[in-house]
């Protein structure tokens, strides 16, 4: 760990994580809590009740301007010019060469975007939007705001009592709604594949928003360790890990993330490659992975073909608290991402039998409205 | 009987020449949820220092290492299917390997439970 201590910023909760036995450690460059009562535990909760997950590391950015959503299209490969008013749309910040330099989440308000980026990417992601977008783009970090997401299968019916009228969004929608006297930007989103709500709130706000939403027997804090064990069930991709400027939209596969327009189009930074591998494929794909037996393969272990070459390389591995054994993602050459083909992975001079398997690895429980 | 343990939390309960080795609370309550043992199997020498088993958590892999030189008498059989009894009883029921000392002065060394409790402490 190359981050110390003192240079850690702090989160407006620490001290209410600290009261609930969160162990801190340095994420992004806070002080932040990776687990209270144990990573299982908080996981299995999660998928069962509610959690209550502290990422106000995260950065939260507003773009206003004359043809905002135009001028973000140019660095970022997802359609939004025709997103509507309250939608949310997953995208990529993308270099030239169309290498991810981050993954957001888009919102259009009214007149302008709101995005959240990654914590340990926020002020590189802030630089990158500020020389590369067209004049006439302004972009603010709100950086005293706090960001909470509460995810499972017990969410809406909590956060109903609290801020009523959430439980009418859909998945990927968002609105201001009144918590308990506080204003609040909820959307139903998150990164756990369950059912969900990301909850935008002043910084000195946020300690009585967490305290109303722990006071509810569903509810518990839950640390980063199960939030990526959580998206690693879901086959999310983790920025820094899974992906980084050395992996394209269509190599990390989210190509769903490119709408159609965008692809016949383009206009995107790294468009021409980007295009191209829409088209032909790309050399590398990320892919999921069953690994045999109880030990995880973690990131930076080698996957082999059956010849015993190496192909490809683990980019995140964990145990499964709720299938009970491994899981992992990784790139592979392309000829070999297809589900069923059974490949080794290399760990510390031990071979592993694991077999290319379509995520997510747990199914998603999103709340999609029926025709929305 | 003495208990021992070493600077890298193992800790070693001996009897004449055979030893017990394991982790201590400190170091399950550290590496949190434990997911995976894999111990070494009987007859294997290890030397001080040998790198003789793997712990996983469901965030990363440790080695643990044998406190003392000697020939494995075997790995404790239960951690296979029940990996969590290290989260549960450390320093009892959750053992990793029992080892034939080569040479019991090498205990000398190491530290013993009141002197290491208090160590813990400062960490």
């Amino acid at each position: 760990m190359a981050e110390t201590t003192e240079d850690l910023q702090t989160l407006s909760l620490d001290a209410w994580h600290r009261s609930r036995g969160a162990r801190m450690v340095p994420f992004a460059g806070y002080s932040m809590p990776v687990q209270y009562e144990g990573v299982i535990a908080e996981h299995v909760w999660t998928r069962t009740n509610a959690g209550l997950f502290d990422v106000s590391h995260m950065g939260q950015l507003t773009f206003h301007g004359d043809r905002v959503d135009a001028g973000l299209e140019t660095l970022l490969p997802g359609e939004l010019q025709l997103l509507k008013d309250g939608r949310l749309r997953y995208s990529m910040l993308l270099d030239d060469n169309g290498g991810i330099i981050d993954d957001l989440m888009a919102t259009r308000r009214a007149d302008h975007f709101y995005v959240v980026v990654n914590g340990a990417t926020k002020h590189g992601d802030i630089e990158q939007f500020e020389r590369r977008l067209p004049k006439g783009v302004v972009l603010d970090h709100m950086k005293e705001q706090a960001l909470l997401a509460l995810q499972g299968p017990r969410a809406a019916e909590v956060l109903e009592t609290l801020a009523p009228g959430v439980s009418d969004l859909s998945f990927m929608q968002g609105a201001a709604f009144n918590f308990a006297g506080t204003p609040a930007w909820i959307s139903r989103s998150g990164y756990t594949g369950e059912d969900g709500f990301e909850i935008s709130v002043a910084g000195n706000a946020v300690e009585a928003v967490a305290d109303a939403l722990t006071a509810h027997e569903a509810v518990k804090p839950i640390g980063l360790g199960a939030r990526d064990s959580l998206r690693l069930e879901a086959g999310l991709p983790l920025y820094g890990h899974d992906l980084d400027t050395n992996t394209t939209p269509v190599m990390a596969d989210l190509q769903f993330a490119i709408q159609k327009r965008r692809r016949s189009e383009g206009g995107f930074a790294g468009d021409m490659r980007i295009l191209a591998e829409l088209e032909n494929g790309a050399a590398q794909k990320r892919v999921g992975l069953n690994v045999e037996g109880r030990q995880p393969v973690r990131e930076g272990a080698l996957i082999l073909d059956s010849e015993g070459t190496e192909v490809g390389r683990i980019t995140s591995g964990t145990f499964s608290p709720t299938l009970q054994r491994p899981i992992a993602m990784g790139y592979v050459a392309a000829p070999l991402a297809e589900a069923g083909t059974v490949l080794k992975v290399e760990q510390r001079g031990k071979l592993f039998e694991a077999s290319v398997t379509p995520m997510p690895f747990v199914p998603h429980r999103y709340h999609r409205k029926q025709g929305a | 009987m003495s208990l021992h343990f070493t600077g890298e939390h193992e800790w070693i309960r001996v009897e004449g020449d055979v030893g017990t080795v394991g982790i201590s609370n400190h170091a399950q309550e550290a590496l949190g949820d434990i997911v995976f043992v894999e111990v070494p199997e009987g007859g294997r020498s290890l030397n001080k220092g040998d790198d003789a088993a793997v712990v996983e958590s469901v965030k990363a892999a440790s080695d643990v290492y044998s406190p003392v030189a000697g020939e494995v008498i075997e790995g404790n059989p239960a951690l296979a299917d029940d990996p969590a009894l290290v989260n549960r009883d450390p320093e009892g029921e959750g053992w990793f390997f029992k080892i034939r000392l080569a040479d019991t002065s090498e205990l000398d060394g190491l530290m013993d439970e009141a002197k290491y409790r208090e160590w813990v402490k400062t960490l």
